[in-house]
C-alpha cells in the first residue's frame, strides 16, 4: 500500500471534533505544514487505547511546521520549526497558497 | 552499578492512599500469579541501570566516528545496539545539532522520553509548564535553563506524539579535540540530550 | 489561545498541554521512591510480551480519563497507579472489592509494604 503523502508535500491537520484517545494535539489542529518524512506504519493508537487491534496499520508522518505559522505572537527566528508525528487520517493536502 | 535516582526510604512517614493502592494491586497480582516479586525487583533494577551515561556513550562514539554517526542518524535503534544497548522495540530517532540547527524534545500529550538511553525523566520534563511552553516559546524556555540560542540558529522542537522516541545529538564542544571517548562522554549531560542545554566545556 | 477567522472552538483534553497557559518551570527534582518504581515496574511487566495484559495506549487513555481534577491534584505516578488499577478492574483482572479489602487489610497491619 503506498503512502498518501510524499516528503515535501504540504498538508493541513484536520480540525474536526473527535473523542477518545487522540495523538493529534489541539495546537496543531487546522495548521498547515510540510511532510518531512514517512516514519513508517503503525497500529492506530485511537483503537489500541480501547483494546482494539489498531489494524489496519496507518501511515505516520513527521510533519514540520513553521513556528510563526503556529503561534500568532511567536518570538524567535522566522526559520524556527516544530516537528510532530501525525497519522495519515489526520492530514489532508493543503491547497491554500503559501503566503 | 550506579543508581541515578537512589530510592529514598518510604518508611519515614505513613503511606499515602496511592502507595496503599500500589501495595494492594501488587500483592493481588502476585497472589494471582500474574507477576512475581522477583520480576518486579528485576524490572526495577533494569530501570535503575539505565542512566544518561548510556546516551552519553552513544554521543561520544558519534563524535569520534563519522560512519557511526551516519548509522546513528539513519537507524537509532540499530546503532545503539552496536554499543550493547538494547532499547527493545522502541523506534529511536536521533536528531543532530549543528551550527545552524538546535533541537529540543518534548512530549506535550504525556511524557514520552527515551528512557532506555537516559533513565527515568526529570520531573520538569513531565511538568505542565515545560510541556505547555517549550512548543510555543522554546527560546524563552531554553533561556530559563541558561541556554541562549543565537538568532541565526534555527530552533527545532520535536513533539513525540507517536511511537518514535527522540534523542538530541549535541554538538561536540570546542576544545575537545584529542579527548578520548570516556572523557568525551563525561561532557554529555542528560539535559544536552533533551536539548535544553549543551554539553559541558572541557576542563581548561 | 487566539481564535482566528473560521476556527472551530476546540475542546482541549486537560492532558493536551501544548500552548496552554503556564508559568515558570520548576526544575527541582525528587528521587523516585520505591513505591513509584514499583508502579513503573508493574506497568512495564503488565504490558510485556509474557503477559500482554495492557497496551501503553490503554494506559494513556486511562490516565486521560481520570478527570481534570485528578490530573491537577495527583502526582505523576499516582495517576499511573490509579489508571492501572482502573484498567485492571475494567479488564476483570482485579475487582474493586478485593482492592478495597486489601487496602483495608494493609492499613490494619500498619501499612507495611
Amino acid at each position: 500500500m503506498t503512502a498518501r503523502f510524499r516528503p515535501g508535500a504540504r498538508v493541513r491537520v484536520r480540525d474536526r471534533h473527535a473523542q477518545g484517545h487522540l495523538r493529534t494535539p489541539v495546537y496543531l489542529r487546522g495548521k498547515a505544514g510540510v511532510v518531512e518524512r514517512l516514519c513508517g506504519r503503525f497500529r492506530n493508537p485511537e483503537s489500541l487505547a480501547y483494546g482494539g487491534s489498531g489494524l489496519p496499520e496507518r501511515a505516520l508522518y513527521r510533519v514540520r511546521f513553521s513556528q510563526r505559522a503556529l503561534w500568532p505572537d511567536y518570538r524567535g527566528s522566522a526559520d524556527d520549526t516544530l516537528d510532530a508525528d501525525l497519522y495519515e487520517h489526520w492530514l489532508d493536502p493543503d491547497e491554500t497558497r503559501r503566503r | 552499578m550506579t543508581h541515578a535516582h537512589p530510592a529514598r526510604a518510604d518508611d519515614d512517614r505513613p503511606p499515602t492512599d496511592y502507595e496503599l493502592l500500589e501495595t494492594a494491586v501488587r500483592e493481588l497480582l502476585i497472589e494471582k500469579g500474574i507477576v512475581t516479586a522477583d520480576e518486579i525487583r528485576a524490572a526495577i533494577e533494569a530501570m535503575d541501570a539505565r542512566s544518561p551515561a548510556e546516551g552519553a556513550r552513544v554521543v561520544a562514539r558519534a563524535w569520534l566516528d563519522a560512519d557511526y554517526r551516519r548509522r546513528l542518524l539513519a537507524d537509532g535503534r540499530a546503532a545503539v545496539g552496536e554499543l550493547g544497548i538494547d532499547i527493545g522495540p522502541t523506534r529511536l530517532v536521533v536528531v543532530e545539532n549543528t551550527a545552524r540547527v538546535h533541537n529540543v524534545i518534548v512530549c506535550t500529550l504525556c511524557s514520552c522520553y527515551p528512557r532506555m538511553l537516559l533513565g527515568l525523566p526529570p520531573d520538569w520534563y513531565k511538568s505542565r509548564a515545560y510541556r505547555a511552553r517549550v512548543v510555543a516559546e522554546p527560546r524563552a524556555v531554553l533561556a530559563e535553563f541558561g541556554t541562549v540560542i543565537a538568532d541565526d540558529v534555527t530552533v527545532r522542537v520535536h513533539d513525540s506524539t507517536a511511537d518514535m522516541r527522540y534523542l538530541v545529538l549535541p554538538r561536540r564542544p570546542e576544545g575537545s579535540e584529542g579527548m578520548r571517548e570516556a572523557a568525551l562522554a563525561a561532557l554529555v549531560t542528560r539535559d544536552a540530550m533533551i536539548g535544553v542545554s549543551v554539553p559541558k566545556a572541557p576542563a581548561a | 489561545m487566539m481564535a482566528a477567522m473560521g476556527e472551530a472552538k476546540r475542546y482541549r483534553g486537560y492532558h493536551d498541554l501544548g500552548g496552554a497557559p503556564a508559568g515558570a518551570i520548576d526544575r527541582a527534582n525528587h528521587d523516585y521512591t520505591l513505591s513509584e518504581k514499583r508502579v513503573d515496574a508493574l506497568f512495564v511487566l503488565l504490558g510485556d510480551a509474557k503477559r500482554r495484559l495492557l497496551a501503553v495506549d490503554e494506559h494513556r487513555r486511562a490516565i486521560e480519563a481520570l478527570g481534570a481534577d485528578a490530573y491537577e491534584r495527583l502526582g505523576y505516578y499516582e495517576r499511573w497507579i490509579a489508571a492501572l488499577a482502573n484498567l485492571l478492574v475494567e479488564k476483570g483482572v482485579l475487582s474493586r472489592d478485593e482492592i478495597a479489602a486489601r487496602i483495608a487489610e494493609i492499613r490494619a497491619r500498619g501499612g507495611a509494604p
